[in-house]
C-alpha cells in the first residue's frame, strides 16, 4: 500500500452514488410537485380558463419536441450501453446526438414562447399561462443544466476518463437526463392536450 | 459486468413503444370525451413514465433500497396534492 487506499469498494461506491442521485431526483419531483399542486387547484377553479388557454398552445410543436426528448434518452441509454462495453467513441457519438437533440427541443420552446409573446400572451396573462411559463420554464432550465451535465461528461470521455470497469458519472448523468424526460412526459398532455 | 440491460434492440422497442403511445395521446386528444380526456392522458403518460423508470433508468433491475428511494417522492406528491385539495375542495 501506498498509502492511497480507497474508501470503499467499487461496488458500494456505485450502489452511494446510484442512492445519491435518487435522492437528488425526489427533491426535484417536489419541486415540480408543488407547481403541479397548483395547477390541478387552479384547473378544477377555472376549467373554463383551463380549456381555452390550452388550444391557444401548438399541440404539433409539443408532440415534435416529446419526440425529440424522447429520442435524446434513448440515445443516453444507448451511450450508456455502449461504455459498459468499453466503447468510448461510441459513448462519445451518443452523447453529442444527446445534447444536440437537447439543444433542439429548447429551439423549438424558444419558437413557442417567441410566438406567444408575440400574441401577447404572456405569464402575466392569466393563471394558465402563469402555470404554462414555470413549469416549462423550469423544466427548460433543466434541459440547460442537463447539457451542461452531458457536455462535461462528453469532455471527460475524450480525456479517457470513463471505461468498461469505471463509468459511474455517465450512469448518473443519465439517470438525471431521463428525469428531464419524465417531468415532460407529464408536461405535455397536462399543457397541450388536456388544459 | 453482464448484469446489464435489456440491450439495444430492447431499448429500441422501449423508444419506439413511448412513440407509439405519444402519437396515441395526440390523436385522443382530438376526441372529445369530456373529462375522460385527462384520464386518458394521464394514464398514457404513466405508462411512458414506467417505461422510461424500468427500462432506461434501469429500476427494473435495482434493489429494493433504490427502488424505495424512487418511490418515496411519488409518496410525498401524492401527499401533497390529496392534502391541499382536501382544504381547497371544500371551502
Amino acid at each position: 500500500m501506498t498509502g492511497h487506499e480507497p474508501h470503499m469498494d467499487p461496488a458500494t461506491a456505485r450502489e452511494a452514488a446510484t442512492l445519491g442521485i435518487w435522492t437528488f431526483l425526489a427533491t426535484e419531483v417536489l419541486l415540480f410537485g408543488g407547481l403541479f399542486t397548483a395547477y390541478v387547484i387552479f384547473r378544477i377553479q377555472y376549467p373554463r380558463m383551463f380549456y381555452d388557454d390550452h388550444l391557444k398552445l401548438d399541440r404539433v410543436l409539443g408532440a415534435v419536441n416529446t419526440i425529440v426528448l424522447i429520442g435524446s434518452s434513448l440515445t443516453v441509454a444507448l451511450g450508456i450501453s455502449a461504455i459498459r462495453k468499453g466503447k468510448v467513441r461510441l459513448l462519445r457519438m451518443y452523447l453529442s446526438f444527446t445534447i444536440l437533440l437537447a439543444a433542439t427541443f429548447l429551439g423549438i420552446k424558444y419558437l413557442e414562447y417567441t410566438e406567444k409573446f408575440s400574441h401577447g400572451l404572456s405569464p402575466g396573462t392569466d393563471i394558465f399561462f402563469s402555470l404554462y411559463f414555470m413549469l416549462t420554464g423550469l423544466h427548460g432550465i433543466h434541459v440547460l443544466a442537463g447539457m451542461v451535465v452531458l457536455g462535461a461528461v462528453l469532455y471527460l470521455a475524450g480525456k479517457g476518463k470513463y471505461s468498461e470497469s469505471y463509468h459511474t458519472p455517465v450512469e448518473i448523468s443519465g439517470l438525471y437526463w431521463h428525469f428531464v424526460d419524465l417531468v415532460w412526459i407529464y408536461l405535455f398532455p397536462l399543457l397541450y392536450l388536456v388544459g | 459486468m453482464k448484469e446489464h440491460g435489456p440491450g439495444n434492440v430492447g431499448y429500441i422497442a422501449v423508444w419506439a413503444a413511448l412513440v407509439v403511445l405519444t402519437a396515441a395521446t395526440v390523436a385522443v386528444s382530438y376526441v372529445h370525451l369530456g373529462m375522460m380526456n385527462v384520464v386518458v392522458a394521464l394514464l398514457i403518460a404513466s405508462v411512458k413514465a414506467s417505461l422510461v423508470a424500468l427500462f432506461f433508468m434501469h429500476l427494473r433491475r435495482e434493489s429494493r433500497l433504490v427502488w424505495g428511494f424512487a418511490l418515496t417522492p411519488v409518496f410525498f406528491l401524492v401527499l401533497i396534492i390529496a392534502g391541499t385539495l382536501s382544504d381547497t375542495l371544500f371551502r
